[in-house]
């Protein structure tokens, strides 16, 4: 083994380069994850705490990373925030995942007219982007958590009940769907107890890719100010609320949720990608 | 009616004249675009009784199958189970349940036909609690899967960790789950090398001696013909050319596409271009 990677050296960097970037973006899930579970518990501040006299203050033992305009611990306001922009794409995902396979497993099944009106719908939907529709929405609804994440979940549901219709369409054709048939299941039996097991994990691992997607997007409405109400701590209210800052030189507050963004998105897309890798060459 | 019930008990081979019929096909007709895939194809099955359809690729054995089955839609014709026609497909659970009981079938590819998550226990017990909720379930699969010559061993193991063999005696074993009248096997052995092939035909032979259930066997090998069927039919471009008793069809064959198919069959002295200028021929 030691002689094979001492021949080779470049394929074994290769190999070895690749395994731990996956392995880094499941920790990183898993730390953003706790962090958002166990907010109140780390928190070493209350992060609504406003001390104008400290405005803007760097790093120092008090505040690790240092506060914002307003003067409110940064390290306090990420942690509290990882909550509400965890929350909101959570929402989005199970809404639009549960739907979504609902939409493509019925129209995959039943196909005909129904298949037609289903896929052109979802397409229509595909058409629109989700960002105005979201801000249409929270227009009309006011502020707050809920419309955004509806809006946001019906702009999802095509990504999934597309893949899921090309799948369950795949699934039926093989002869163990006739087979239960021909035993006397209903069609929802067999779709409940076999097709849609036989489906899920890569439908999961779509749905791990759209949580990204969906915490930039939600980012995106915070930042323009119409996601979540003004003190509640999150990620992209908090890139607005550093705009400021930037301004006067101190773009620490700024650039940390901006960094929690993204890698949070890169972190939740590799491992979305590579569970669907694995699942493919497991099917093969 | 004891009369022949007694008849079919002491000699499941008997003369099928006297036996009641269990599945009658009468004027099936099936075309798809413009080809004729099922042309006016008629035929009895009775009681406990085997009966054959050959044909090769193509003669529309398969689609006649299909169709008894309920997998596919009859143009035309009926297909009658105790005198009861199968081909008006009535919704709910209980009309499912009813047709699922009357015909069952064996799948050519035991590789594909069997859920590669589900475990052959699990696969049983789902068809047992849809057909049979009260039964006593544990009792009854290690029975079936005794019946087919699988173990306990084999309760617990998914499809992949089985031979084509006994995956194929797994299909059995679930077929019969339902108690069916008839059971349809599609090309059930081709998928089988030979020994294997021999084991699960005197298996379907034990099986129908003992549960007197009927058998469609729908194949292209005359050798499992004249194995394991008391009738035999065969089809070509859709329609039925020849039928009778298996042993007077093979020995004394009318047709000339039966007397090709016959021909067909590798043997010491076998000229395949003689029959390759026959089939032209005809």
């Amino acid at each position: 083994m030691t002689a094979t990677l001492l021949r080779r050296p470049g394929l074994a960097r290769l190999r070895t380069s690749r395994a731990p970037l996956h392995r880094i973006c499941l920790g990183f899930v898993a730390l953003v994850v706790l962090a958002a579970l166990l907010a109140p518990w780390l928190a070493p501040h209350d992060p609504n705490a406003v001390d104008l006299g400290n405005a803007l203050a760097g790093p120092s033992g008090d505040h690790p990373l240092g506060v914002d305009a307003s003067g409110r611990d940064t390290l306090a306001r990420l942690v509290a925030g990882a909550r509400t922009s965890l929350l909101g794409p959570l929402g989005v995902v199970a809404f639009s995942t549960l739907a979504g396979i609902a939409v493509g497993v019925t129209a995959a099944w039943r196909g005909g007219w129904l298949d037609s009106v289903l896929s052109r719908g979802t397409e229509l939907v595909f058409a629109f982007p989700g960002l105005l529709l979201a801000i249409l929405i929270v227009s009309v609804y006011g502020e707050g958590l809920i419309a955004p994440v509806v809006a946001l979940a019906i702009a999802y549901l095509p990504y999934v009940s597309r893949l899921t219709r090309s799948l369950v369409l795949a699934e039926r054709s093989r002869p163990y769907v006739e087979a239960y048939q021909v035993q006397g299941h209903s069609g929802l039996q067999i779709c409940l107890r076999h097709v849609i097991p036989g489906i899920a994990p890569v439908v999961l691992a779509q749905a791990t890719v759209n949580f990204g997607y969906a915490l930039i997007d939600l980012a995106g409405l915070s930042f323009l100010g119409l996601g979540v109400p003004a003190l509640t701590p999150d990620w992209g209210r908090m890139v607005f609320d550093g705009q400021s800052a930037i301004q006067h030189g101190y773009p620490l507050s700024a650039i940390l949720p901006c960094l929690a963004i993204v890698l949070t998105v890169v972190a939740f897309n590799v491992v979305g990608e590579r569970w669907a890798d694995q699942v493919a060459r497991r099917d093969r | 009616m004891p009369d022949l019930n007694q008849e079919d008990a002491v000699d499941p081979k008997g003369a099928p004249a006297v036996r009641r019929t269990v599945l009658e096909v009468v004027g099936l007709h099936r075309a798809f675009g413009g080809v004729r895939a099922v042309d006016d194809v008629s035929f009895t099955l009775a009681e406990g009784g085997s009966l054959g359809i050959v044909g090769e690729s193509g003669s529309g054995k398969t689609t006649t199958a299909r169709i008894v089955v309920g997998l596919e839609r009859a143009d035309a014709g009926q297909v009658l189970v105790h005198r009861r026609d199968r081909t008006e497909h009535r919704r709910g659970r209980a009309h499912r349940l009813a047709r699922a009981r009357e015909v069952q079938l064996v799948f050519q590819d035991p590789y594909l036909s069997l859920d590669p998550r589900t475990t052959v226990g699990a696969a049983l017990r789902e068809t047992l609690r849809l057909h049979f909720p009260d039964a006593d379930h544990p009792r009854r699969i290690a029975e079936l899967l005794d019946q087919v010559g699988l173990g306990e061993r084999e309760a617990d193991a998914l499809p992949r960790q089985l031979s084509g063999g006994q995956r194929q005696r797994v299909a059995i074993a679930r077929a019969l789950a339902v108690e069916p009248a008839v059971l349809v096997l599609d090309e059930a052995v081709a998928a089988l090398d030979v020994s294997v092939q021999a084991q699960i035909l005197n298996l379907l032979a034990d099986i129908r001696a003992r549960t007197g259930i009927g058998y469609l066997f729908i194949t292209h090998d005359l050798g499992v013909v004249r194995c394991v069927t008391d009738d035999v039919v065969v089809m070509r471009h859709g329609r039925i050319v020849e039928s009778g008793p298996t042993t007077e069809v093979l020995a004394h064959p009318q047709h000339d596409y039966t007397r090709l198919l016959l021909d067909s069959v590798p043997r010491p002295g076998w000229d395949p271009r003689s029959i390759a200028a026959a089939r032209r021929a005809l």
